[in-house]
């Protein structure tokens, strides 16, 4: 199925808007959307939302024999999946053009820039080395997925563990979780892509655009950097001639974006390492439903309550009379006190007979007119079950 | 419409679970469940929304969110004959009329009524903002007494098309009021009125 197309009449605006610098969602030109970063309950399962594109990463990892050329060396896999859940432009399956340049750019980003040590994958050299695969799942598209991507990668990568593993000559042993705690990956940085958008033949920048704003724009540069200000990556897309001065410029903001969503990255996995001790020391079943360490909370919605008042009076007025409290206790004996008259025993009969039962009740009440309180009624057949005492008088 | 009940007592229905929205009530005995649905389904008789995609022939394709593009005769515009063509370029914006619109046949669109007039009907928007909204919403907006639109017309003068397809367009004059009156519309899908009217005094009193 494919996407609305974009009409005459968006474009424009949107093309106004940008030139009296106004975004669609009330951003400036440098601002990034609302970043959520949250894990689930394996290491190395992590959701990233920026703004409403929504992005899943989950790195796991086994055993292979090494390339021929490289024996000391793990491997790195990456794989971006588009689904159509994520927008009705994609379709299964079929390895579009974007889907391409989405996992070629991070692979240059995270692969090329050597952000993991390699090395330190190795178990057996020449034999044994550890392939780790990152896959990235979209689930929705709202713009701008590589930078949704990237943190999204590098995060889950962060907060992985990989079993640990013992070699004794020549045997090796993979310890099961429960053995040995697993042991996280040895990360040297964490290069995060950021994304510019130029309009009107490189005129006008905006940064993390959205899904109408990237409909629109002219061409796209991506910076992938580390926090230490190091340049991992650089791509520009869409065919606009920049100036080296517009280039220098987005690298300096682009470090000033980079070392906050750092900042984010470092503060989540905090959080989640805090909650993990927490949580495996009191034994958290609650979250376990959920499959969520880090449980989500959902947006708070407004109930309409306008008419609950009206709503409310029209309820109690429908609603029978409460029952009333009668009003003295009497004494039948000496010891013995009785409030209100008791209801047929309905311990011991079964459960077929218990609808009739209640009729019957209910005319016996009617009938009556006096109606027992609540706490009378548990008391008496809390009695029953215990002893049969003589406490109130039954029909 | 469900024959009056006079003596019944009052009984208790129960919905199953799965229905998520707001159960509204009209008396004497209609109720319904408003939920906040953005997928559109085309129905006939009613007033959409679309966005012309291609030109073929004699017709046009139109998209108007449902799962079929629907179909658009060049002959269907007010005072349009074979040789004087309605100026329709491809994404431009219609609204429109659905004749024909079943799960078996694709949609069809008419910019005419059945006088032959427009009546409010066919091509606009040079300027202005389309956006979606949920269904719930453009109904809400739709209804005679809708109070929605007339807390937004206390605060300046826009021009708004409601298409039945959750689609809105709206034009003010200066880009900073359209914005804010497209974000105030998409913002109170789920507001009560009294949120509504403290969030639109807000705004009204310049805080943006």
């Amino acid at each position: 199925m494919r996407d609305t197309p974009l009409s005459n009449c968006e474009r424009d605006f949107i093309l106004k808007a940008i030139e009296e610098k106004r975004r669609l969602d009330g951003r400036q030109t440098y601002d990034y959307r609302n970043i959520k970063i949250s894990f689930g309950t394996d290491y190395g399962c992590c959701f990233v939302d920026l703004g409403k594109t929504r992005v899943m990463a989950q790195v796991s990892c086994e055993l292979i024999t090494p390339k021929e050329n490289r024996p000391n060396d793990g491997i790195m896999f990456f794989n971006i999946e588009l689904s159509p859940m994520a927008s009705p432009a994609f379709e299964t399956g079929r390895q579009s053009e974007l889907m391409v340049k989405l996992n070629r750019q991070l692979e240059r980003c995270l692969r090329n820039s050597k952000c993991i040590d390699t090395e330190s994958l190795c178990v057996v050299s020449g034999e044994k080395v550890w392939q780790i695969r990152v896959d990235v799942h979209l689930l929705n598209h709202d713009g701008n997925l590589m930078d949704a991507t990237s943190i999204a990668a590098i995060t889950a990568l962060c907060h992985f563990r990989r079993p640990d593993v013992g070699i004794q000559g020549e045997d090796v042993t993979v310890y099961s979780t429960e053995e040995r705690d697993p042991i996280p990956l040895s990360i040297y940085h964490m290069p995060i892509s950021v994304s510019f958008s130029f309009f009107q033949q490189g005129t006008y920048l905006l940064v993390d655009p959205c899904d109408r704003e990237e409909r629109v724009m002219d061409g796209l540069l991506m910076i992938a950097m580390n926090k230490h200000r190091e340049i991992c990556s650089i791509q520009s897309s869409g065919g606009i001639m920049l100036l080296k001065d517009q280039v220098l410029r987005c690298s300096k903001i682009a470090s000033v974006k980079v070392s906050e969503i750092t900042e984010l990255i470092n503060r989540a996995l905090e959080n989640d390492k805090k909650v993990r001790k927490a949580g495996g020391r009191c034994g958290f079943a609650e979250s376990m439903p959920q499959e969520r360490i880090t449980a989500l909370k959902t947006h708070v919605s407004p109930l309409e309550m306008t008419d609950v008042e009206e709503k409310a009076n029209e309820i109690v007025l429908r609603a029978e009379a409460p029952p009333q409290t009668v009003p003295s206790p009497v004494l039948p004996g000496p010891g013995t006190g009785q409030v209100g008259e008791g209801l047929q025993s309905s311990w011991g009969l079964e459960e077929e007979e218990e609808e009739e039962e209640e009729e019957e009740e209910e005319e016996e009440e009617q009938q009556h007119k006096a109606e027992e309180e609540v706490t009378c009624v548990a008391e008496e057949k809390r009695g029953v079950k215990m002893q049969p005492v003589p406490i109130s008088r039954w029909q | 419409m469900p024959e009056s009940i006079t003596d019944s007592k009052p009984e208790k229905v129960v919905c199953g679970p799965g229905l998520r929205g707001i159960l509204r009530h009209k008396q004497p005995n209609l109720y319904w469940i408003d939920s906040q649905q953005r997928r559109y389904v085309p129905s006939k008789g009613e007033n959409v929304i679309g966005v012309v995609t291609a030109k073929s022939g004699d017709i046009f394709k139109v998209d108007i969110g449902g799962s079929e593009q629907a179909s658009l005769s060049y002959l269907a515009f007010e005072g349009a004959t074979k040789r004087n063509r309605p100026n329709v370029q491809v994404g431009d914006l219609v609204y429109s009329q659905l004749i024909v619109a079943n799960k078996d046949m694709e949609p069809e669109l008419v910019c005419i009524d059945s006088c032959g007039r427009a009546n409010g009907l066919g091509v606009f928007g040079a300027d202005g903002l389309l956006f979606k909204v949920s269904l719930g919403l453009v109904r809400r907006l739709l209804a005679p007494q809708s109070e929605i639109a007339k807390d937004l017309e206390k605060m300046f003068p826009f021009e708004m098309v409601v298409g039945m397809n959750g689609r809105v367009w709206v034009k003010a004059k200066t880009i900073q009021q359209t914005l804010i009156v497209a974000n105030l519309l998409e913002s109170c899908e789920n507001m009560t009125a009294q949120q509504r009217q403290t969030l639109f005094r807000r705004v009204a009193d310049g805080s943006i």
